[in-house]
C-alpha cells in the first residue's frame, strides 16, 4: 500500500459562504488536517477549479496531491478514506453508517433546494416551500430525538456535519418563512446552538446576519424584491 | 469456518421490498454478487404495502433492504451497505480517490443524466427535444469516458459500484427508447458504452434479476402520458 500522502498536499477551492464548502471545512477541523483554503469568485472561475471539476464546474472540490475530489459528502467520505488515522465522522458498523448515509443524503437533497425556493419565489409556490420547510425540520427532528448529535453513540458525525452549516442559515428561513425552528423543531434549536458551539462549526460558519445579506445579494442577481 | 459466514454474528433473513424498478435492480445485483440470499416482496407501487410505509416514512418508495430488524431504503446506499455488511467480492474499489470517483459518477447517472435522457425521450419531437437529446448524448459520452481502456466494466474486470449504478442505462433506457420512438444510446455515437451494456446484460448474474423486458414494456406503457408531464415539469 502506498504510504499516506502528506496532508499538507490538500487544496480546496471553496465558496466562504457555501455550506457544503462548509461541510468539508468542519470535517478537515474535525480531523485536525492542515489544508490550503483557496477562495474561488463564482463569477470567475479560476481554470483550477474548472479543470478540477469539468462536469459541474462547482465548490467545493477538494485536490490531494494535485488529484480532485468533487461533492460535498464524496469529498467528507474521502477524508475518511484517505486519512483512516484520524478522528472519524462515520461510524464502524455497516447498518449505522447506512442510517448516516441516509440522512446525509437526505439532507443534501432537500434542504438547500426548498430553502432557495423560499427566497426565490413569491405567493403560492413560497408558501409550499415554507410547508416543506416545515416537514423537513419536523422530519429531522424525529430522527435526531434524543440524541445529543445525529451520530447518536458515535458523536458528532457525518450526518452533524453534513446540517451543521444549515444553521447559519436557520434565521434567514425564519425571517422569509415566517416562522421560529424553535417553536417548530425545539430539538433541532437545541442541537443547533450545541454544534455552533463546536470548534470545527464555529470557525467554518459566517453569521447568521451575514448569510442575510448574502440571500439579498443573491435576490438581487436574479431581480427577485 | 468464521470466514464463509457473513459478517454478522447470527444470519438472518434478508428481504428485500420492490418490483420492476431499475432501483430495485441495482440492489438485487448487489446481493446476488455477495452471494446473499434473499426474499423478494414484490411492492405494487399503485398500492404501496403497510410494510413498505412502515420502513421507509420518509420515502415511501422501493427499494427497501431489510436485515433481520435492520431496514435500509435508498438504492445506492443499500448497495454500499451490503458492500460492507456482507463478505464476497467488494463492490467498491480499494482506493479512496477510485471509491469517491465511482461515488461521483453514480451521483451523475442519478442526478444529471438520468435527467437529461428523460427530458430527452418524453419531449414532443420538435427543436427543442433535438437540442435535449444532443444534451442528453453529450452526458452519456462523459459517462462512457469512465470505462477503464479494454475493460469490460466500470468497475473493471469484474462489476462493480457504477455498473450497478449505471445498470438502468443498459436494462430500461432501451425500452423507454421503444416506448417513446426516440434512439439516444447508439452503436454509432458511444461505441464503448453500448459494448459495456450488452456486457452487462448478458452478465449471468445481472440476468437472474433483470425483469423480462416484454413485461416491462406492457407494465410502463400505460404510464407514457405520465412520463410526458414530469418531463415537461423538469424542463421547464
Amino acid at each position: 500500500m502506498a504510504p499516506e500522502k502528506n496532508s499538507s498536499d490538500l487544496v480546496l477551492l471553496d465558496f466562504w459562504v457555501s455550506p457544503f464548502g462548509q461541510r468539508v471545512r468542519i470535517a478537515l477541523a474535525e480531523k485536525s488536517l492542515p489544508y490550503e483554503y483557496v477562495e474561488e469568485d463564482l463569477a470567475g472561475k479560476s481554470d483550477r477549479l474548472l479543470q478540477s471539476n469539468p462536469v459541474h464546474k462547482k465548490t467545493p472540490v477538494l485536490l490531494h496531491g494535485g488529484k480532485p475530489v468533487n461533492e460535498s459528502l464524496i469529498i467528507v467520505q474521502y477524508l475518511e478514506e484517505a486519512f483512516p488515522d484520524t478522528p472519524s465522522l462515520l461510524p464502524a458498523d455497516p447498518y449505522a453508517r447506512a442510517q448516516a448515509r441516509f440522512w446525509a443524503d437526505y439532507v443534501d437533497k432537500k434542504v438547500y433546494d426548498c430553502g432557495a425556493r423560499l427566497w426565490k419565489l413569491k405567493g403560492e409556490p413560497q408558501a409550499q416551500a415554507r410547508a416543506e420547510m416545515l416537514e423537513i425540520l419536523k422530519t429531522l427532528e424525529t430522527e435526531l430525538g434524543d440524541k445529543e448529535f445525529f451520530g447518536g453513540e458515535h458523536g458528532f458525525g457525518f450526518v452533524d456535519a453534513a446540517f451543521a452549516p444549515f444553521t447559519s442559515w436557520f434565521q434567514s428561513y425564519e425571517k422569509l418563512g415566517e416562522f421560529k425552528v424553535a417553536e417548530v423543531a425545539p430539538k433541532i434549536a437545541a442541537w443547533a446552538d450545541r454544534v455552533g458551539k463546536r470548534e470545527s462549526v464555529a470557525k467554518s460558519l459566517y453569521s447568521p446576519d451575514k448569510v442575510y445579506d448574502f440571500i439579498g445579494v443573491l435576490k438581487k442577481k436574479y431581480g427577485i424584491e | 469456518m468464521e470466514e464463509a459466514a457473513a459478517k454478522m454474528p447470527e444470519q438472518p433473513a434478508v428481504k428485500l421490498i420492490g418490483w420492476l424498478s431499475p432501483y430495485v435492480h441495482r440492489a438485487e445485483v448487489a446481493l446476488r454478487l455477495k452471494g446473499v440470499p434473499y426474499e423478494l416482496l414484490q411492492d405494487d407501487m399503485a398500492n404501496k404495502s403497510d410494510l413498505l410505509l412502515a420502513h421507509n416514512p420518509v420515502h415511501k418508495k422501493v427499494p427497501v433492504l431489510l436485515h433481520g430488524d435492520r431496514s435500509i431504503p435508498e438504492s445506492l446506499v443499500i448497495v454500499e451497505y451490503v458492500d460492507e455488511a456482507f463478505h464476497g467480492p467488494p463492490l467498491l474499489p480499494a482506493d479512496p480517490l477510485a471509491r469517491a470517483a465511482a461515488r461521483f459518477w453514480a451521483r451523475f447517472v442519478d442526478d444529471k443524466l438520468w435527467k437529461a435522457l428523460w427530458v430527452a425521450l418524453w419531449t414532443e419531437p420538435g427543436e427543442a427535444q433535438v437540442a435535449l437529446a444532443t444534451s442528453a448524448r453529450e452526458s452519456l459520452t462523459l459517462l462512457e469516458a469512465q470505462l477503464p481502456e479494454g475493460k469490460r466494466f466500470f468497475g473493471g474486470d469484474a462489476i462493480g459500484f457504477l455498473d450497478i449504478a449505471a445498470s438502468g442505462v443498459a436494462l430500461w433506457l432501451p425500452v423507454f427508447e421503444e416506448m417513446a420512438g426516440v434512439t439516444l444510446l447508439a452503436d454509432e455515437t458511444h461505441p464503448a458504452l453500448c459494448r459495456w451494456a450488452r456486457e452487462y446484460a448478458a452478465d449471468e448474474i445481472v440476468r437472474q434479476c433483470t425483469p423480462d423486458m416484454t413485461m416491462m414494456l406492457a407494465f410502463l406503457t400505460p404510464k407514457r402520458g405520465m412520463f410526458m408531464s414530469t418531463a415537461k415539469a423538469m424542463a421547464a
